[in-house]
């Protein structure tokens, strides 16, 4: 009886380890962001060929913008970039400039804009471009609630990535998070300039950037600040500590599988 | 059918029974009435009659792709090539005038080696098939009206005694010239048969066409599109055996009752693979507003490459590149056909030193090559980011209620309702406008590069400079009009 248990544990278990077995193995080919607790806490950085949600803290769709265009520009690589944006997110937010966002040190020849009607045809045209191992990433903007954004449009959007290996990434802007199928969800504000004298202090851009969910790790809250020439995040300059203490309530669950696996 | 001219109301076309009882076209309808009192008048509609032609001629052009129209009631049919498709000429000038009375149409038709030798025939007589070199003879008898020249030529070809074609013909052709002109020449040598004038098409030929033909009209979608899959096979086959692929396709479906839908596809470059243009017209045609509508079946489906390319054959196997850029364009292709060729944009660098204009969005279709190798001005290293992310199309204005000194930046200002106190300003930066291609109307800017105490970043604008551009017509300074044009990351 007590033999039969084990065995029965034994073999859940080893089921268990061959399902987890795929993210594991993906590890290795994470993107740094160049932040280094950011990174240590998503174990190496970014995952690539998933799903990533940015949502803009209020309507400061600014500081959310410039943060999903560098995490666009970190995972593409020099890639071409296809950039899916909801005509009323241009009136409301105003549309991508280039000059911005060479300025960022992105490179606007690599820019494939497509401005969808609605959100329908905006997850459409996404799911198809996601489809195109060719491209480095895909970033859908969409503008208010959208309904339609559900759990099942975004195991779509999961399924896609995960079948091409290209990044997609959900820039939301006056939305509030619904449950999704996403790796990391991030909320996005904007951050103060290091303080100093005022006439001279407008600096790199900066962002307070709160990782809300991560699906294989705990989550956290840092100050970022975007390094415009060497085009990756990075710590802020002037703040050496992190400004809100970690919530690091979660606990670390790979970690635990681990130990399990070892014991077992 | 009664139309205006001058003033007067004449009749503009009339019926058989309305012919019987002595009317004709052009008379006024006072006198009309006076004739015939029981007389049905309705007021000519030239729009619609056009409107009913053009579709009468989206109709024929299932029996060739040479369809014109002339003057307000005729077409001509260029059918060199087709006519065994359909049985022969006889016949097929059955089906045609069968078609059309069928329909409630007066039809008369004819065939002949020129297309105004035919109009002629038709004038008078319907259902003749004249040969080649036989023009001469039987257009001679008919009425010098059958030609169809202005009315003041036909009068005086009247008035000189030359009542049929064959007496005119009889003329030295210099005593007609000098008479009634160069132009009247032409056209009797056109109706003799000598020469012919080449007919305006309303569409241009396509390079490529395959078509099929149902004995009994298909309707279910996966006929359909299994019918244009086929067709797109034997498409690319032939456009194949030259070369070519083709970057506009259009596919027409022809319904039983006579209806025409033309549906089109552009694609970045040419399309060489069947399955690609299958699939384009997959997504174009579930996107469509207005779904296509069989009614009663379509009796022929055919499918033109309206504008073909040499393909230049690149390896693939080794260049991942080429074979990256192939992946992107078809992916490009692929949602302009669903959402529209215009929202698919590319963007190209502007000499312009204006923010809005710096930048131009162009179809991605056509502009993928020039985009990616556009020369974008470098940024200064080591510098923040001079220009916002996001630039309104338009500018914002904002309520600025007071700056510290009358052309610097405000302490604080209030856009789209929330009030943003301004912690930090680096500029003025000043940007003229364009004066030397407009007027003084546009206002020299100067920009502020903002951030508010919550960190957010903006770019504002005050539209005029203070004291030297703001001047109301008595000289006195007004205050200035500010905006916010763009947000930093």
């Amino acid at each position: 009886m007590n033999g039969a248990r084990t065995g029965t544990l034994a073999s859940l278990r080893g089921s268990i380890a061959r399902i987890e077995a795929p993210s594991e193995a993906a590890m290795p080919n994470r993107i740094a962001l160049g932040h280094t607790s950011a990174d240590a806490m998503l174990r190496g950085g970014l995952a690539p060929a998933a799903l990533h949600e940015v949502f803009a803290a209020g309507h400061q769709g600014g500081a959310a913008t410039g943060f999903i265009a560098g995490l666009a520009g970190r995972v593409s690589a020099r890639k071409p970039l296809v950039w899916v944006r909801q005509d009323f997110s241009d009136r409301e937010n105003g549309a991508l400039s280039m000059r911005g966002l060479a300025e960022l040190g992105l490179d606007p020849r690599l820019l494939v804009t497509v401005r969808a009607a609605d959100v329908d045809s905006g997850l459409r045209t996404a799911a198809d471009a996601l489809a195109c191992d060719a491209l480095g990433a895909v970033v859908l903007e969409i503008w208010g609630h959208a309904r339609q954004l559900d759990l099942v449009a975004s195991r779509k959007l999961t399924l896609a990535a995960q079948a091409s290996g290209v990044t997609a990434l959900v820039l939301r802007i006056a939305a509030t998070a619904i449950p999704s199928t996403a790796e990391t969800r991030w909320i996005v504000r904007a951050a103060h300039s290091p303080p100093g004298n005022a006439a001279c202090a407008w600096g790199a851009p900066r962002f307070e950037a709160e990782l809300v969910r991560n699906r294989h790790g705990p989550v956290g809250r840092w100050i970022m600040e975007w390094k415009c020439d060497e085009c990756q995040f990075s710590e802020p300059s002037a703040y050496p500590q992190p400004v809100a203490a970690t919530p690091a309530h979660r606990p670390h669950q790979a970690q635990a599988r681990t130990g399990h696996r070892l014991a077992s | 059918m009664v139309a205006k001219d001058h003033n007067a109301i004449l009749l503009h076309a009339i019926d058989e029974a309305a012919v019987r009882a002595g009317l004709s076209i052009g008379l006024p309808l006072a006198n009309a009435r006076a004739i015939c009192p029981e007389l049905t008048v309705y007021d000519a509609d030239p729009a619609a009659d056009l409107k009913t032609l053009n579709d009468i001629a989206d109709w024929c052009d299932r029996f060739t792709p040479l369809v014109a129209l002339d003057t307000l009631d005729g077409l001509f049919l260029d059918i060199t090539g087709c006519a065994h498709l359909f049985g022969g000429e006889r016949a097929l000038l059955q089906i045609v005038t069968n078609a059309l009375s069928r329909r409630g149409f007066a039809v008369s038709a004819a065939i002949a080696g020129t297309s105004i030798a035919a109009r002629t025939l038709t004038r008078t007589a319907s259902g003749q098939i004249i040969a080649d070199g036989a023009e001469a003879e039987a257009v001679g008898p008919l009425p010098v009206s059958a030609l169809g020249a202005d009315a003041t030529i036909t009068t005086g070809l009247r008035r000189a005694g030359l009542k049929t074609i064959g007496d005119v013909a009889s003329r030295a052709p210099h005593e007609i010239s000098a008479r009634f002109g160069a132009d009247f020449t032409t056209l009797l040598g056109h109706a003799l048969g000598r020469g012919d004038a080449p007919i305006s098409p309303r569409k241009p030929l396509p390079d490529y066409i395959v078509e099929k033909r149902f004995p009994e009209p298909i309707a279910t979608d996966t006929v359909i599109a299994l019918t244009l899959s086929s067709l797109a096979k034997t498409l690319v086959a032939a456009m194949d055996k030259q070369g070519k692929g083709a970057r506009q396709l259009e596919a027409s479906f022809f319904r039983t009752d006579g209806a025409v839908r033309v549906i089109l596809v552009e694609t970045g470059r040419p399309v060489t693979r069947p399955e690609m243009i299958d699939r384009l017209f997959r997504e174009r045609l579930d996107a469509l507003n207005d779904p296509l509508d069989p009614g009663f079946g379509f009796d022929l489906i055919r499918l033109a490459a309206g504008r073909t390319e040499i393909v230049v054959q690149q390896q693939r196997d080794l260049d991942t590149t080429v074979h990256d850029n192939d992946e992107i364009s078809a992916l490009i292709d692929r949602i302009a056909a669903r959402i529209g060729g215009k929202r698919v944009v590319v963007h190209l660098p502007l000499e312009s030193h204006i923010p809005e204009r710096a930048a131009l969005a162009l179809p991605a279709q056509h502009h993928l090559a020039a985009a990616s190798a556009a020369a974008w001005p470098e940024r200064v290293a080591g510098e923040p980011p001079l220009r916002p992310l996001r630039l309104f199309e338009r500018p914002e204005p904002i309520k600025v209620p007071f700056a510290s000194v009358p052309d610097g930046p405000p302490h604080q200002f209030t856009w789209r309702r929330a009030l943003h106190a301004v912690v930090r300003v680096e500029g003025p930066e000043r940007i003229a406008m364009e004066w030397w291609k407009q007027d003084g109307a546009a206002l020299t800017r100067d920009y502020f590069r903002v951030e508010d105490a919550e960190g957010q970043r903006f770019w504002i604008f005050r539209d005029g400079l203070y004291e030297s551009e703001l001047r109301d017509e008595e000289g006195r300074p007004v205050p200035a009009n500010w905006y916010v044009h763009g947000l930093f990351a």
